[in-house]
């Protein structure tokens, strides 16, 4: 990479960097408990909106792998999400009625409060309805993931999205608040995705899925990018570029291989399509607030109004992070 | 019978350290415990105080440690020293660390040595047979000079050591001294250890291995070869590295392994492993077993781990594991045939495939509308989509994919030059692809159809030129896919030999042979046709040469029909 490229990355950083800061003064703490965070805590950040019937699964499952505290920005939920998060005793809640859009879809606000509180920390950025799954998570804490990637001197760790879906309509089987979401949709596309290298930031771009399959057959170029790097041992001057999905400096981008081996890799088991996604489809139309002028929710809306269903006879139902590990989405890499 | 005493180097855990330290001196045996100087004084006091009621236990002189440098031989020698004088009646000293477990209770580690009287545990292998080393450095260890620290001034830490590499320079190895290599944990029997901190040479080695890179993994190591009488070239402590020379890490999910192993010490331990050091610090109940340590699994399980890490799963492209080209391992996960020209002068050649290899046969998968899947299915396995566009926005992952989704089940599929030509050079370099391509076979349509003549001309031109480009791929230097290329008429005159060979190198140990010989279409008149497309100003070349006339039909098959296919 020449100089010039590269200093023109680290200028894009300051200037993400910059407006996080400019952002973050949108946000106004509900309840700030940070100064109960411990120097070794693993922390989540989460941004959302009218998640209340999720919450209480969420918190649990995140809770039980070892994060010891929650930040999360509520967007104006006016469900009760807001007051529910406000007593949880391990979580600090943001809240902000300006635009999710505008805050380059809540990456602005998050990159703010990593800064802020996340130096020096492993920090693990999801949806509420992103769960996940790594190697060995059923036997070993998420602590022991981070001490291994400490040991290896690892930085960040990808996971890619993979987008659960239930068979049969979407509100055949309605999700009921505590339950575990993959009760519901537990069927996932085991190996229909495309991946490319992103020549500017490093990343791989990943597509495919029954999204790709299912909502963009005609015109796979603007299927959702699945790559995601959830989970990094945080500096200050480190920023995420857009959602998740890639991050400045580009060196933690290379959570792949490219001489053939393979690094260690989970997976974030996205529940999005829940009986609750016909009503947010609708209001997302209408809030026009997600990514490409939330063409996603466009035909969303389109396929799912009609009564149209994800799963196929080649859909693979979920087991465990093992059997995701064989179909080739996740690895152990040299961790055993 | 043999008393052991234990140095224990520690650094971090500490709480997890004055554990181990406690179980060992609960069983009798002494233990000096080395606190990096870099261990607060808090936690430091915090440590004494968690083990002041144990007689047996002490703490030598503290030394700042940095991997790879002389202050852990220091540290070692230290506690070896203070377990030596202290404690008259040690008969054996073991080294371990401050995240090592004993697996097997004390007792048996005694009836052990007592078994192996005199016999001193120490790791030590000569630098031309070790396998291990950081940075492809081995000899050099011993013969460079390592002012900087590899952890924090590694370029300098190169540079210097590209200079020296230059200008051949050569540090004087101790006369006597044979370099050897091995594991830091060692168990040695008291006579050996105190002859090489008594020897009268040992300040000239110290001053030589202060020096040296990583001393703690060579000096005890060589100078033990001048002073024992008998070494055991293992280390009774069970410690795996991983490629980049760090030690892999014990869970709780490894109780059983570590159990079966029948190793005395593991190392290292994840500090929050609560099972393992519930059940390997439990007071043991029974008589001391006299098993062998026996480690070969876990070497098995970690191996598998490098393996994977270095060389990964070949024809697998995933979020961590996405290969620069000619770095892939296998382009693909397993062999698969593509078949060119075939569909178009047998009858109903896929079924025929189909049956005489067992499975499904797929038609052309590079369909410029949509992908032909065998029996007209919509999707495939891992719910790969027919969809053209899909395919085509990136037609080698989808090829990869369906051989990855499908491992286990031999793909074969139609390609022709109608189809998406993007995915010809992948298959050329792909040592998996069997390519078996009639040339000119698409002109056998375009004869059966008998469409107007001169649109007939311009598609066959359009062909001609594409498949023309599609040989020179197969043929060119580059290409690694097994390749045969017939032209339609020395196939027609002979097609159940090529046949066969094909079909034995798909299924070479099927016993089952196809009954029935695959239907040859009617050629009559495909050599006056040719003549047609020249007369209108096209070279139809491909094809080989078929007489205008039509000669006495060849009819292959039904001369062929006799013999097994």
């Amino acid at each position: 990479m020449g100089f010039l490229r590269a200093y023109g990355l680290r200028l894009a950083r300051r200037r993400w960097l910059i407006r996080a800061w400019r952002k973050g003064r949108e946000l106004s703490a509900v309840a700030d408990r940070t100064r109960s965070i411990r120097p070794r805590d693993l922390l989540l950040f989460s941004t959302l909106r009218n998640e209340r019937i999720r919450l209480p699964h969420f918190l649990r499952y995140y809770r039980d792998l070892g994060i010891g505290h929650f930040l999360v920005v509520d967007n104006a939920s006016d469900d009760g999400s807001r007051e529910y998060l406000a007593s949880q005793e391990d979580v600090s809640l943001w809240t902000t009625t300006a635009s999710y859009k505008r805050s380059r879809f809540g990456v602005d606000w998050l990159n703010w409060l990593q800064r802020r509180h996340g130096h020096g920390h492993w920090c693990l950025v999801v949806d509420p309805d992103e769960f996940l799954v790594y190697p060995f998570c059923d036997t070993r804490p998420l602590r022991a993931l981070t001490d291994w990637l400490d040991a290896s001197s690892i930085r960040s760790f990808g996971a890619m999205l993979l987008d659960m879906y239930p068979r049969g309509r979407l509100d055949a089987v309605p999700y009921a608040e505590g339950q575990d979401p993959l009760d519901v949709a537990c069927w996932f596309d085991s190996g229909n995705y495309t991946i490319s290298r992103n020549p500017r930031f490093g990343n791989l771009w990943i597509q495919g899925g029954p999204r790709a399959r299912v909502f963009f057959a005609d015109d796979p170029a603007r299927a959702p990018a699945l790559n995601k790097i959830p989970l990094v041992r945080w500096h200050r001057s480190y920023a995420y570029v857009s959602s998740s999905h890639m991050l400045l400096p580009r060196g933690l981008n290379l959570v792949y291989d490219e001489w053939g081996g393979e690094k260690a890799s989970g997976c974030l088991l996205h529940a999005k399509f829940l009986h609750t996604m016909n009503a947010k489809a609708e209001e997302e139309l209408v809030r026009r607030q997600h990514y490409a002028g939330s063409a996603e929710y466009r035909a969303y809306a389109g396929r799912l109004a009609e009564g149209g269903e994800l799963w196929c006879r080649w859909s693979e139902k979920y087991i465990n992070w093992r059997q995701l590990e064989i179909l080739g989405l996740m690895s152990k890499g040299n961790w055993a | 019978m043999a008393r052991v005493g234990f140095l224990m180097l520690c650094h971090t855990a500490l709480n997890r350290a004055a554990q181990v330290a406690r179980h060992w001196a609960m069983q009798g045996a002494p233990v000096v415990i080395h606190l990096d100087a870099r261990v607060g004084r808090a936690q430091h006091e915090r440590m004494v105080q968690a083990l002041a009621d144990l007689p047996h236990v002490g703490f030598c002189r503290r030394y700042r440690c940095e991997w790879g440098t002389w202050s852990l031989v220091a540290a070692t020698q230290a506690a070896a020293e203070m377990l030596l004088a202290a404690h008259a009646d040690v008969t054996h000293v073991y080294a371990a660390s401050g995240s090592c477990l004993p697996l097997r209770p004390h007792a048996e580690l005694q009836a052990w040595l007592d078994a192996h009287p005199g016999t001193d545990f120490i790791e030590s292998v000569t630098t031309e047979d070790v396998s291990w080393t950081v940075g492809g450095i081995d000899i050099e260890r011993f013969t460079l000079h390592f002012p900087f620290s590899w952890r924090r001034q590694r370029w300098l830490f190169d540079r210097t050591v590209d200079i020296q590499r230059r200008l051949r320079i050569r540090r004087r190895i101790p006369q006597g001294v044979v370099p050897h290599l091995g594991s830091q944990w060692w168990c040695l029997t008291r006579r050996t250890l105190a002859a090489i901190l008594q020897d009268p040479r040992r300040r000239a080695f110290d001053r030589y291995f202060a020096r040296v890179w990583i001393p703690d993994e060579s000096y005890f190591q060589s100078l033990v070869r001048q002073h024992s009488p008998q070494i055991e070239s293992r280390s009774l402590t069970l410690s795996k590295f991983d490629f980049q020379g760090k030690p892999h890490i014990f869970y709780d999910d490894h109780l059983q392994l570590l159990r079966r192993s029948d190793c005395f010490v593991a190392r290292k331990i994840w500090p929050e492993a609560d099972r393992l050091f519930r059940v390997f610090l439990a007071p043991a109940g029974s008589a001391p077993a006299r098993a062998e340590p026996n480690p070969g699994k876990i070497d098995r399980l970690f191996s598998r781990a490098v393996e994977r890490r270095t060389k990964g799963r070949p024809g697998l492209y995933m979020q961590s594991r996405f290969p620069n080209e000619n770095w892939e391992n296998g382009k693909t996960a397993a062999p698969y045939s593509v078949f060119e020209g075939f569909a178009e002068v047998f009858e109903d050649w896929e079924g025929w495939l189909g049956r005489a290899i067992g499975g499904r046969v797929h038609g052309h998968l590079f369909a410029p509308e949509r992908v032909r899947f065998a029996g007209g299915e919509r999707v495939w396995n891992g719910a790969l989509s027919d969809s053209a566009a899909l395919r085509d926005y990136n037609p080698r992952m989808f090829l990869t994919s369906l051989v990855w989704n499908t491992r286990g089940e031999r793909q074969c599929f139609q390609f022709g030059p109608a189809d998406l030509q993007d995915i010809s050079w992948f298959m050329a370099t792909d040592p998996n692809a069997q390519l078996s391509v009639i040339s000119g076979a698409w002109a056998v349509p375009l004869f059966r159809a008998g469409a107007p003549f001169a649109e007939l001309r311009r598609t066959a031109a359009a062909l001609q030129k594409t498949e023309r480009w599609h040989l020179d791929v197969l043929r060119s230097p580059w290409a690694k896919a097994r390749v045969r290329i017939w032209s339609l008429a020395d196939f027609a005159e002979n097609p159940m030999e090529p046949l066969q060979t094909i079909l034995d190198e798909i299924t070479p140990r099927a016993l089952r042979r196809p009954a029935e010989a695959p239907r040859l279409v009617d050629l009559a008149g495909f050599g006056r046709f040719l003549q047609q497309l020249r007369n209108e100003g096209m070279q139809p070349v491909l094809m080989g040469d078929f007489p205008v006339a039509d000669p006495a039909p060849p009819d292959p098959v039904r001369r062929t029909a006799g013999r097994a296919v």
